[in-house]
């Protein structure tokens, strides 16, 4: 593989960029390979570039109905935090911040991680203490998290609305000073490239239809190029999780809707963070290129449909214009829309199934891009090892039943007000 | 903007309306021995199917009345709706 550098760089430009290498390479499936992965989203490509890097496990296919890349993971706002209060979700994201502070070099790739602090806004004192009470679990978890006054936030977002008589004042915030962005795209391509470079191949535009089980053992699957033999199988799909387990005839525990975003038209320097309004359901950054990136609530009733209705659109940026007046003379750029697996409690699932050597990698709801390389790293140990690590032994699939959940915003199994 | 048509008023715009979920999902017996995994699958376990779905929903800034909708989840064609004690096949 060739190394990116600015040498490469200047090296190539000699060329006119004809001679660089293929990022990865566009294989015909084997007959068999040691562990498959359906998805070639985030998850699925962080999933086997830790197989083959931590595991050493190099003979492995990545499955992808569509191309790397094209569903969530280039889709969603690029937010990236750990700002949870129970322990079990803390402790796996904070483990994942340790990853994308080093995932640059790591991949050879600029993910373009910027931890530039998200402040969760509060508009009541009772939103006060629950702030504190969120802020104080994170520290005694060894997260950075700042409760700030109103004045405090003032300084950090002068540009917010601090009038007194609006319906939600801002009394302060909680922020975690370490949280930020990323570049998406390429923490796909970054990740793709890796594993390509290690033996992964990476098949895309090929389809799981089916499932070979015998005596309670995964073979391997069926797809739309051909049968491919495999022991271990990890999926790893997202908001198609339940079409998959409706060929497993298993129920889970989830519920796909759609979620949407868009972007403004670019503006010179405003928003240095990630700003959230707390009073409804509305999230806000600058992108590098100078857009207003901002999202909030699902569209509210079960879709597949990866594009969403405006009235949705119009509801969130109506909580946008409450906390930014300014954004009311921005023309909007693009609005679109991506599945998203909601789980019944709001936290995900990485966990092995009632079906030897299948493994499960779902419930992201709308907040799977932070994890992309804590999932891919915990997810290839569940594979690998065929044991769960410490770090997703609380995400498990039966703690529905035994109701050990993680409901993080206590909302219940609603899963469309999310 | 869906258009969804209640049993009762007719067609109204989305913003009348509030989404109720699976309506398939049947409650167990009341007064009646329920296991754990009875119980699991009515409170946590869904098919959520690609295609067509039977929903619940509340016409709460209407009539106020509950009913249920068939619904394509891809197109979001909504096929027919029924009141709540109707069978929609």
């Amino acid at each position: 593989m060739q190394k990116y550098s600015v040498f490469s760089l200047i090296k190539n430009s000699l060329s006119g960029h004809r001679n660089w290498d293929v990022a990865w390479k566009d294989p015909t499936p084997k007959k068999e390979y040691e562990v498959i992965i359906i998805g070639g989203g985030g998850h699925g490509l962080a999933t086997a570039y830790y197989l083959a890097k931590e595991h050493k496990i190099t003979n492995v296919a990545i499955i992808e109905k569509g191309w790397i890349g094209g569903g969530n993971v280039g889709r969603n706002t690029t937010i990236i935090r750990s700002n949870f209060m129970y322990d079990a979700n803390a402790r796996f994201n904070e483990f994942g911040m340790n990853l994308w502070r080093n995932l640059s070099q790591e991949l050879n790739f600029n993910v373009m991680f910027s931890p530039r602090g998200i402040i969760n806004l509060a508009h009541s004192d009772a939103q006060m203490n629950a702030y504190a009470r969120r802020g104080n679990s994170m520290r005694l978890n060894g997260i950075d998290a700042v409760l700030l006054n109103r004045e405090e936030v003032k300084k950090i977002i002068p540009q917010a609305d601090f009038s007194e008589d609006v319906r939600f004042p801002i009394f302060g915030g909680l922020m975690q000073p370490s949280a930020g962005t990323a570049r998406h795209d390429g923490v796909a391509w970054g990740y793709a490239r890796q594993a390509d470079a290690m033996g992964v191949d990476i098949i895309q535009h090929c389809e799981v239809t089916g499932f070979d089980i015998q005596q309670g053992k995964i073979t391997g699957v069926r797809t739309s190029k051909g049968n491919i033999k495999s022991k271990k199988v990890g999926i790893c799909v997202a908001g198609s999780t339940n079409i998959l387990a409706e060929k497993l005839n298993m129920s889970l525990p989830i519920e796909t809707h759609v979620l949407q975003a868009c972007v403004s038209e670019p503006i010179k320097p405003l928003l240095d963070g990630v700003v959230t309004f707390g009073a409804g359901h509305f999230y806000i950054s600058q992108s590098d290129k100078g857009e207003m990136v901002m999202g909030g609530d699902l569209d509210g009733y079960n879709s597949y449909a990866q594009r969403g209705n405006l009235p949705t659109i119009q509801h969130v940026l109506t909580g946008g214009l409450a906390v930014f007046p300014f954004l009311s003379r921005l023309k909007m750029l693009r609005t679109w829309g991506g599945i998203m697996d909601m789980s019944m409690d709001g936290s995900p699932i990485i966990d092995k199934t009632h079906i030897e050597g299948l493994y499960l990698n779902c419930g992201w709801c709308y907040g799977g891009f932070k994890s992309t390389p804590v999932s891919g790293w915990t997810f290839a140990h569940t594979i690998a090892q065929d044991r769960v690590h410490e770090l997703n032994s609380e995400l498990s699939l039966n703690r529905f039943s035994t109701g050990h959940l993680l409901d993080e915003k206590g909302i219940g199994t609603k899963t469309w007000i999310g | 903007m869906l258009h969804i048509k209640c049993p009762y008023c007719g067609i109204r715009s989305q913003k009348e309306f509030a989404y109720g979920g699976d309506a398939t999902v049947k409650r167990p017996k009341l007064n009646s021995e329920v296991s754990d995994k009875e119980w699991d699958d009515f409170v946590y376990m869904r098919k959520s199917p690609r295609g067509k779905h039977t929903e619940l929903w509340h016409h709460i800034s209407g009539c106020r009345q509950w009913f249920k909708a068939q619904r394509d989840t891809v197109t979001h064609e909504i096929f027919k709706t029924a009141k709540i004690n109707e069978e929609i096949k």
